[in-house]
């Protein structure tokens, strides 16, 4: 008079049998669900890695470019530019570029693969404003220095290897995020040089 | 009971014999199409770029999609099949404007992503080796499967064209750079491409399904026993 | 712990007693044949259905424009996007296979009778409720046969003396079917519907387990209290809700020996299922119409407008009547008449088995009728396609006449007390 069925070896094996394929089957079913939720074809499209001739930009200048709905300031340093760098370490909060704000490959003095160009998120990061370039009055907002990005928004100071000085709003230096060189002018954002990440 | 069966099977024959009379199609020839034969793919592809892409776009088929799909290195691709400065992720589009087109053709050129499904494979095969003389239609050409068609010919230099006599018997085509069998080859080539554009998930969703059946039958198989296991206590 | 856990959710929500109740001491019949896998298949599509319905509203796109696009988006760009679009497009026609397989079952054995008429009208609001569902969902990968399908089915609305034409431009909220139409539409399949159907759905479970299943005998397992000797009735223990009122025989719990069961044809349907899905998820152009790989266009009217296959039987009974507005008067009446059927059958014997021959001609003749009219109405019509479809029809209408008729006086075999076997 008991539901309580007969519990022998065979209805036990067959039990966890059904119960473990059963739930393979299962998690089989929950992976075009999850797998659906990945970034779509239209998303990577959109995200793909941008692609700039930087063999067009004069000395000196800085151009724009968007990468995954991002500014990205691409600017031509001179040798006056790259010498001046060491000369501020002082008055920076991470001159060695400690934090992790960019990758391997840039973690030296410049910030950048080659010393001529520096590839930063045009994003303030106190609050995500677009730093504005000033080259030559620069001084105005830190004695000494003639070239750096100045951020209107709270007064955030970066030199021009997008590193940020002491005594403003934003903690961190600008992001500099993964780029290469797939030739001598071409400079591909979005893949990094070790071309391990950052691929879309 | 049995005879309900009977007449549930009777009904679901006269279903599938329907189904069967109506997916045949009139008259059309068979393609033959095989989506594993990467080289055809790729060769439709190329036509379909040269020939067919200056009016029909492709527009909900990405180009590097395509190219993953048919085995092309992106690089490979943007190089060789993309003219018009592109970005690789972008889809299979013209620039042809939609109202001139129309004024051009009569209707506007039809996007084709899904034409093989819409019409399916064998009548794009057959069609596009269906052209025939007639002066009677503004771009000299007619077609045997879509009568008064807007469309020029535009393989033509490949087969040439045919003409028909006035007791409908066709003459084959005349002038082109290509054998007949060499000409069917490049259009069985553009017809497995289209058919591939149509579906391109098709030979996933089919070793997929082999493997979800293979499971299935198992999981059927113990769930059968474990049935007649616990029904033992029933009997 | 576990036991402790129990304890207090049981305290505050009777779970412990539900789940005797409704499954591990229900008493299901013992004899339960093939038919009878059909009512949990149908759970288990709709499931299917719910799961899949809200990931493919993910990234569909409800509007006149992004429509089309974004069916190709989701077939195309998003990951396993075109599994989950055949899942659900498979699953909608997998739906009304179970769903008249399972009716098809309350047939034969007599489920719509005293005492399970209200079950029975549950079963049919579901249905007729699903058809709404499956007729909205069509519309929204706004192809061209879901343009004209939607254009056929809502000028029915139009016949209607008086308010015809303007209920017509009500429902679609514009004067052509237009992305106004679709965004209601829309709305109304992934929510409204939905929603109502998981309700009736509860209510249609609850109705059953009030008065109990029926079975292939057309027996009752639940006997007046005091009427079987101990040693006869069922050895099994069941829920004193049942044990209290009445002595149980020829039953067994539905838990364990109908879910394993269940779990056995759950396997079976979902090769079958799999295989069309994998193999020929359009289903030869009955699951996927061709016309519906091009954009909706109200310029393009496709060769052949006819409703998806489903929809077959009920389109032949409005196509066959010269007049709209009579035609379409049969077509709802040939689905009023099945709500009636527990008033139309008098006779008190349920199982086809016991029932007269002439019963059982009624039965199959009718079965035949409904599946003449649903291949007709998937085809053209021609002149000799009507000519069947008014034989058909008759016979599909005959059958409640009929049944009506001879039900009253009719000459059945003794039904046994018990479940023989």
């Amino acid at each position: 008079m008991s539901n309580v069925p007969v519990n022998n070896g065979r209805r036990r094996f067959l039990t966890a049998a059904t119960v473990v394929v059963g739930g393979v089957g299962v998690a089989g079913v929950a992976v075009p669900f999850i797998g659906s939720w990945n970034p779509s074809a239209r998303a990577k499209a959109a995200g793909a890695p941008v692609e700039i001739n930087v063999g067009k930009i004069e000395p000196g200048q800085l151009i724009r470019a968007e990468w995954r709905g991002k500014p990205v300031y691409v600017v031509r340093r001179t040798e006056a530019t790259v010498s001046s760098l060491a000369k501020h370490d002082d008055q920076l909060r991470d001159p060695n570029s400690e934090k992790a704000q960019q990758p391997s490959y840039a973690t030296n003095a410049y910030r950048s693969i080659k010393p001529e160009f520096l590839v930063a998120l045009g994003v303030c990061t106190h609050l995500g404003c677009a730093p504005t370039h000033h080259d030559g009055d620069f001084d105005q907002f830190v004695e000494g220095v003639s070239q750096g990005f100045f951020c209107p928004c709270h007064g955030s100071k970066f030199d021009m290897a997008g590193r940020v000085f002491q005594g403003v709003p934003a903690p961190l230096n600008l992001v500099v995020p993964e780029h290469s060189f797939t030739s001598e002018d071409t400079l591909l954002i979005g893949v990094g040089s070790d071309s391990s990440e950052g691929a879309a | 009971m049995k005879n309900f069966i009977k007449a549930f099977v009777f009904g679901l024959a006269t279903v599938s014999i329907s189904v069967l009379a109506s997916s045949g199609g009139a008259n059309l020839d068979h393609a033959n199409n095989d989506l594993t034969d990467k080289e055809s793919l790729k060769n439709g592809f190329k036509t379909y770029i040269n020939y067919c892409l200056g009016c029909h776009q492709l527009q909900y088929q990405r180009y590097n999609r395509t190219f993953k799909d048919l085995g092309i290195e992106e690089a490979d691709g943007v190089e060789n099949y993309m003219y018009t400065g592109e970005k690789a992720g972008d889809h299979i589009t013209n620039t042809m404007p939609t109202k001139e087109a129309a004024k051009w053709f009569g209707s506007a050129p039809p996007d084709l992503t899904l034409e093989a499904r819409l019409r399916s494979p064998d009548w794009i095969y057959t069609y596009l080796r269906s052209f025939y003389m007639d002066d009677k239609r503004p771009f000299g050409v007619n077609n045997k499967v879509f009568k008064d068609v807007g469309m020029p010919h535009v393989l033509q230099d490949l087969q040439g064209v045919s003409s028909v006599d006035e007791h409908g018997n066709i003459t084959p085509a005349m002038g082109g750079s290509l054998t007949t069998e060499e000409y069917d080859i490049v259009v069985r080539d553009l017809t497995n491409f289209l058919e591939y554009v149509g579906e391109p998930s098709k030979l996933e969703r089919e070793s997929m399904g082999y493997n979800v059946l293979i499971f299935l039958f198992i999981f059927f198989i113990i769930s059968y026993f474990l049935k007649k296991e616990y029904w033992k206590d029933v009997h | 712990m576990l036991a402790n856990f129990m304890a207090w959710i049981d305290k505050r929500l009777p779970v412990t007693d539900a789940w005797n109740k409704h499954l591990a001491q229900y008493p299901a019949p013992k004899n339960f044949n093939f038919w009878y896998f059909f009512g949990s298949l149908a759970m288990l599509v709709l499931v299917n259905q719910i799961l899949t319905g809200v990931w493919l509203t993910m990234s569909y796109e409800p509007s006149g424009d992004g429509a089309f696009a974004s069916v190709e988006y989701i077939m195309r760009d998003v990951d396993y996007g075109w599994l989950l679009r055949y899942m659900h497009s498979t699953g909608a026609s997998a739906f009304f296979i179970v769903v008249y397989l399972h009716m098809m079952r309350g047939l034969m054995y007599g489920s719509y009778q005293k005492p399970r008429e209200l079950l029975w009208i549950f079963g049919m609001l579901i249905f007729l409720v699903l058809m709404a569902e499956a007729f909205m969902g069509y519309l929204l990968p706004w192809g061209n046969m879901s343009y004209w399908g939607a254009q056929v089915i809502i000028s029915l609305f139009g016949t209607i003396p008086i308010i015809g034409d303007d209920l017509t431009l009500w429902i679609r909220g514009d004067y052509v079917i237009s992305g106004a139409t679709l965004n209601r539409f829309f709305a109304l399949h992934v929510i409204a519907m939905p929603l109502v159907l998981v309700i009736l759905v509860f209510l249609h479970i609850l109705a059953l387990h009030e008065v109990g299943s029926n079975n292939p005998e057309g027996t009752d397992v639940k006997k007046p209290k005091g009427s079987i000797k101990p040693e006869d009735q069922s050895k099994f223990k069941f829920h004193k809700q049942y044990t209290d009122k009445y002595d149980i025989v020829d039953a067994i719990p539905f838990h364990p020996y109908y879910s394993v069961k269940d779990i056995m044809g759950v396997a079976g349907f979902l090769i079958i299922f799999c295989w069309v899905m994998f193999f020929a998820p359009d289903g030869g152009g009955y699951f996927i119409e061709a016309p519906n790989f091009e954009p909706a266009n109200g310029l393009k009217t496709p060769e052949h407008i006819v409703p998806v296959w489903y929809f077959g039987p009920f389109f032949t009974v409005l196509r066959i009547v010269p007049d709209p507005l009579f035609g379409t008067m049969a077509m709802f009446g040939a689905i009023i008449v099945l709500f009636l059927l527990p008033w139309f059958d008098r006779g008190v014997v349920k199982s086809v088995k016991y029932r007269s021959k002439l019963h059982f001609i009624n039965l199959t003749q009718f079965s035949i009728s409904f599946i003449v009219l649903g291949v007709l109405g998937t085809m053209p019509a021609t002149p000799t396609a009507n000519l069947i479809g008014i034989v058909a029809a008759f016979g599909y209408f005959g059958f409640f006449v009929a049944l009506w008729v001879y039900s009253k006086n009719e000459k059945c075999k003794p039904v046994p007390e018990r479940v023989s076997h």
